[in-house]
């Protein structure tokens, strides 16, 4: 970033300072003690430049020289930020996607494995779109075929989730795939990007070959938890422990001190099936949420649109009110394929206990199991890519393909 | 040295600048909704562990401080209260900066002649010592150039800025620091003096007169730590030290002495080094645990079990370490303040040996093992090998410096006046803007309105007690101290003399809060019902405690309420009389035995009789009338 050095008089003081990029009505300048101030734009305010701004020289780190006795982990950022450096000349900050960039902000990284990397995409996890997902999982895929040990994704924490759930479904890895992000900005000494990293790369070099998702597990800097990709949700807008897994346990966690694994439930292990993609989505489905009162247009406005699936998230059991009945049998007479997931979260889908349930299965609405309703939406793209019949539709649906939903609900 | 001599300020260049510290007694905190209220440590309900992260790329460029608590790797634990939120957890985006303390921060820049800026912004300051959960503290300069006349000449205001109150220590181990939650987040200011100050006692005046401006606000927290002053002290040919911490102002003048005297005995030093030719101080450091094999150095001998005695030999210092810098303070304070923040046993130097139960026979042994001559001083720590080694390079860094003067640091005040290193003096880059908070402009209507309503300060508002009211000095100078000099000043308005107003607030409250009566729950309302009594004579002024203590018991009833229900209602002069008819006539003997010296004994009795319904004066006069009655019968 170029800054200029200038004088401002205002109101018979003289401030001098870097002139900052400023959107509103004010001259923000940066004082020599580091504080920013705003001061007015207008006739009773000079500015004289006492320097023409000069850019800094961007100062490239090397990368470590490889340690022969560690694995190889490929990162693959899409813009989600791990690691930021900050300016503290100008105060700004920039998001750093190289892996020199990623290691020299958290130098542990080097302890666990060698590090290769690309960026992907530089996207707001927010401005994510189906095809980036495909091209996320080839680009994992080549890496995989390429002898990466393990892989890390950084990813924005919103909808990471989605990510993580789409992986999943369209690849097959012989070695562990792990989202990873942080809650707190990373250009804060306290961020959780740190520990989110350590404890991801020690996950990515283990033997759970299964596309995971590793943040922390509590307020405190003390563990991370291992979820599986479709299973994990985004629970709280802030908190370093935002994400947790719905109607499973968490493969396992793992100790920032002591960096050691410790698995709870059954995993695919390293090695178990060879790398293999089917990286095909059915773009035209969407996710509704049902609300008291809300009208069937809704629905008529999708099936109207061409769409080829959709998730519901019903009340309760898996519910809508009666009157939404008719549109949903209209959209499965044109070939629409929905699926019921409750906005509960928690539990399974059982249309089978009261009346608008049952006319709901007599429409044919397929009952999406304990799958959280993203992972739902998400499985439904990628079964209506394989296939457009109904029966098998359905039998793909309440299958188990990438551990999303379950035979039986444990008590915890 | 020259410890007793009076130093000549003048002539030594004296500089120095303050830095004041106040939180403000806002009703939340400068970024989130929380309550700006300490708790005690056993109210906790919470617990997070943290670490906080400098990277490495920035190392070239980050602030010294910060990279010197970086070095030390050290786990956070934050204990939180159900008085505190995400905010302070720093697991939830600040809240829009509290515009309460802004117009407090605007409020107190208008008295010191500041001019506010047009628009604030907050900035992070990286402060990674874990006092603040973010590894920052929000700040943000509201105003500049503004000053203060005292008699001893006018002091420029640099800077006046608004930020967060850090989290308080409270307690520290080998690789932790526990704060607590409660206090982060509370609004204080920070109002830099110019380093115009060129006297120890005008240090103390300019502190006192700052704190004047303050309270004068009655916006301002009070009572111990709610307010610090830190202190720039450079000589001419010194360097520039901050000694943080000040909390008392008897204090000031002595640290400013203090710090002066350190200077002019480290540049004594580094005068008499050059006289002996010493050069660069090599980083050689030797293991020399065989030396005390057999000790009786309790610290040693623990150290050698887990580690071993490491020595470095500072060639030409010998004799000068051992010297006083401060009085009970000598040169070797200056290293082993350095070496003990890398977590070892003991620092230990030749200068102060033997001692501490090392032999004189170690010592020789310890300077033929490490080749020193008498012109040496050798310094060794006790303790593991890698933090040995990194203590004794701040040693040996140290007396490379002493080579040179001094370095520029920041010290902490010592309970004595004088002060011990905490760490290097920061430098200027260390913030950056805090995105998560909007800037906010100040439109010129804020201030004027801010202008107009600007407090008087409490000298004149003291003279001005005594002038219009009638006030004593002192019942003065407590009222305008107070919180409730404007609630005194509306109910002098109703017609009440104000030395019973002044007594009131300031005397009974005090007296029922030590009697254990909850006061804090008594508003201004509370106290003006009760004064409506008084002036409508529906009770005597004997009444009011009792009237408050019922009020702060139970603070939804009126006063009127609880006088009746305490039967206070002020009797008629009939039923006055007739009390003190019966008392009289039952203590007949007596009145004749004592005369008019009865008087005192029997107002007692009467008055508990009446408990407090009626006038003392009252009472008194028509008790007098009836033992001049009684005697004159006689």
């Amino acid at each position: 970033m170029k800054v200029k050095r200038v004088n401002v008089e205002r109101e018979g003081i003289t401030y001098t300072g870097l002139l900052m990029p400023s959107r509103g009505a004010c001259i923000v300048l940066k004082l020599n003690s580091g504080y920013n101030i705003g001061l007015k734009k207008d006739a009773k305010t000079k500015v004289t430049v006492l320097k023409e701004g000069v850019a800094m020289p961007h100062k490239k780190v090397s990368s470590p020289s490889p340690n022969p006795a560690l694995p190889t982990i490929s990162i693959l950022s899409t813009g989600g930020t791990i690691a930021s450096k900050v300016d503290y000349r100008t105060g700004a900050v920039t998001s750093q996607f190289d892996v020199e960039d990623i290691l020299s902000a958290i130098p542990e990284l080097t302890e666990i494995a060698n590090f290769r990397g690309k960026a992907i995409y530089n996207i707001l996890s927010e401005n994510m779109q189906i095809k980036y997902w495909q091209k996320l999982a080839r680009a994992a895929a080549n890496e995989i075929t390429k002898g990466a040990d393990g892989i890390m994704v950084t990813h924005g924490t919103d909808t990471m989730t989605y990510t993580a759930a789409a992986l999943s479904f369209m690849l097959k890895t012989p070695v562990p795939i792990v989202f990873v992000g942080s809650q707190r900005s990373a250009d804060r000494p306290s961020s959780d990007n740190v520990v989110n990293a350590v404890c991801a790369a020690k996950v990515a070099t283990s033997d759970i070959a299964e596309v995971a998702v590793v943040m922390h597990a509590g307020m405190s800097d003390d563990e991370c938890l291992i979820h599986r990709g479709t299973r994990v949700r985004k629970m709280h807008t802030s908190r370093r422990d935002a994400f947790q897994s719905i109607n499973a346990k968490p493969i396992g966690t793992v100790d920032y001190k002591t960096r050691k694994i410790h698995t709870s439930e059954e995993y695919r292990k390293r090695g178990e099936q060879k790398v293999a993609i089917n990286d095909k989505l059915e773009a035209k489905c969407a996710l509704v949420k049902f609300s008291p009162g809300a009208e069937p247009d809704v629905i008529n406005y999708y099936t109207d649109k061409g769409y080829k699936g959709l998730v519901i998230e019903g009340t309760g059991l898996g519910h809508v009110s009666t009157e939404w009945i008719p549109a949903i049998k209209r959209a499965i007479d044109n070939g629409v394929h929905i699926v019921m997931a409750s906005q509960c979260l928690g539990g399974r889908v059982c249309d089978r206990v009261y009346d608008t349930g049952r006319d709901l299965l007599k429409a044919n609405v397929i009952e999406g199991e304990d799958m959280l309703p993203e992972v739902a939406l998400v499985k439904l793209m990628w079964v209506l890519a394989q296939t457009k019949n109904s029966a098998e539709v359905r039998q793909l649906m309440q299958t188990n393909i990438a551990g999303e939903l379950s035979e039986r609900s444990k008590q915890a | 040295m020259k410890g007793q001599n009076r130093l000549d300020y003048r002539q030594l260049g004296l500089k120095a600048g303050l830095e004041i510290h106040q939180q403000l007694d806002t009703k939340t905190k400068l970024f989130c909704n929380c309550p700006t209220r300490l708790r005690n440590r056993d109210e906790s309900t919470y617990e997070v562990r943290r670490y906080l992260h400098l990277t490495e790329s920035e190392l070239g460029e980050i602030d010294r401080a910060a990279l010197e608590e970086a070095r030390r790797r050290r786990l956070f634990i934050y204990k939180g209260y159900d008085t505190t939120c995400l905010v302070e957890n720093d697991e939830e985006p600040p809240q829009p900066l509290n515009q309460e303390a802004l117009d407090v921060a605007l409020e107190v820049a208008l008295l010191l002649g500041m001019t506010p800026v047009d628009e604030v912004h907050t900035m992070r300051k990286i402060v990674i010592d874990g006092s603040n959960t973010a590894g920052f503290q929000r700040t943000a300069l509201v105003a500049s150039n503004g000053k203060i006349s005292i008699p001893e000449g006018d002091i420029g205001i640099a800077t006046l800025c608004l930020e967060e109150e850090a989290a308080q220590k409270v307690v520290e181990d080998r690789s932790s620091t526990t704060y607590s939650l409660d206090r982060l987040g509370i609004p204080l200011v920070e109002i830099a003096t110019k380093a115009d100050i060129t006297t120890p006692r005008q240090a103390r005046i300019v502190a006192e007169h700052l704190g004047m401006i303050l309270r004068s606000t009655g916006k301002v927290k009070r009572g111990i730590g709610t307010i610090r002053q830190d202190i720039n002290i450079s000589i001419a040919k010194g360097a520039r030290t901050e000694i943080k911490g000040v909390q008392t102002l008897n204090l000031i003048e002595t640290i400013v002495e203090r710090e002066a005297l350190r200077q002019v005995n480290l540049l004594n030093i580094r005068d008499e080094l050059k006289k002996r030719g010493a050069k660069q101080v090599e980083t050689e450091i030797i293991d020399v645990s065989d030396v005390f094999a057999a000790t009786k150095c309790k610290v040693i001998k623990n150290a050698l079990k887990k580690g071993g005695i490491f020595a470095v030999c500072l060639p030409k210092f010998g004799g000068l370490v051992g010297q006083e810098i401060q009085p009970g303070r000598r040169f070797g304070a200056e290293f082993s303040d350095r070496a003990r923040r890398f977590d070892i046993g003991g620092v230990f130097h030749t200068d102060e040996l033997p001692g501490y139960g090392i032999t004189s026979g170690e010592v020789s042994a310890l300077k033929k093992r490490t080749h020193a001559t008498s012109e040496n001083c050798i310094i060794f720590v006790a303790g593991e090998r890698f933090k040995a080694t990194l203590s004794l390079k701040a040693v040996v860094e140290r007396a490379n410096m002493a080579l040179k003067g001094m370095p520029e640091e920041t010290r902490r005040a010592l309970e004595d006046g004088n002060s011990a290193y905490m760490r290097p003096l920061p430098g200027p880059a260390r913030m950056y803007p805090e995105t998560d908070v909007l800037p906010v402009s100040i439109p010129p209507e804020r201030l004027d309105q801010i202008k107009s309503a600007l407090p008087e300060l409490l000298p004149e508002q003291r003279a001005r007690y005594i002038k219009e009211y009638g006030l004593s000095e002192e019942f003065a100078g407590l009222i305008a101290r107070s919180k409730r000099a404007l609630l005194f000043e509306r109910i002098v308005a109703l017609g009440i003399s104000p030395t019973l107003v002044v007594r009131t607030l300031e005397g009974t409250t005090s007296e029922l809060s030590r009697e254990g009566v909850p006061v804090q729950h008594l508003a201004d309302e509370h106290f003006i019902g009760v004064f409506k009594l008084i002036n409508a004579k529906k009770i005597a002024k004997e009444g009011i405690p009792q009237v408050l203590k019922g009020l702060a018991s139970s603070p939804s009833k009126s006063a009127e309420k609880v006088a009746a229900e305490i039967g206070l209602q002020a009797p008629s002069k009939e039923d006055i009389e007739s009390v003190i008819d019966k008392v009289v006539q039952s203590k007949e003997g007596f009145i004749r035995e004592r005369g008019l010296e009865a008087t005192k004994p029997l107002m007692g009795v009467v008055m508990k009789q009446l408990r407090g319904r009626a006038d003392g004066k009252l009472i008194n006069s028509i008790l007098k009338e009836k033992i001049i009655a009684i005697m004159r019968e006689k």
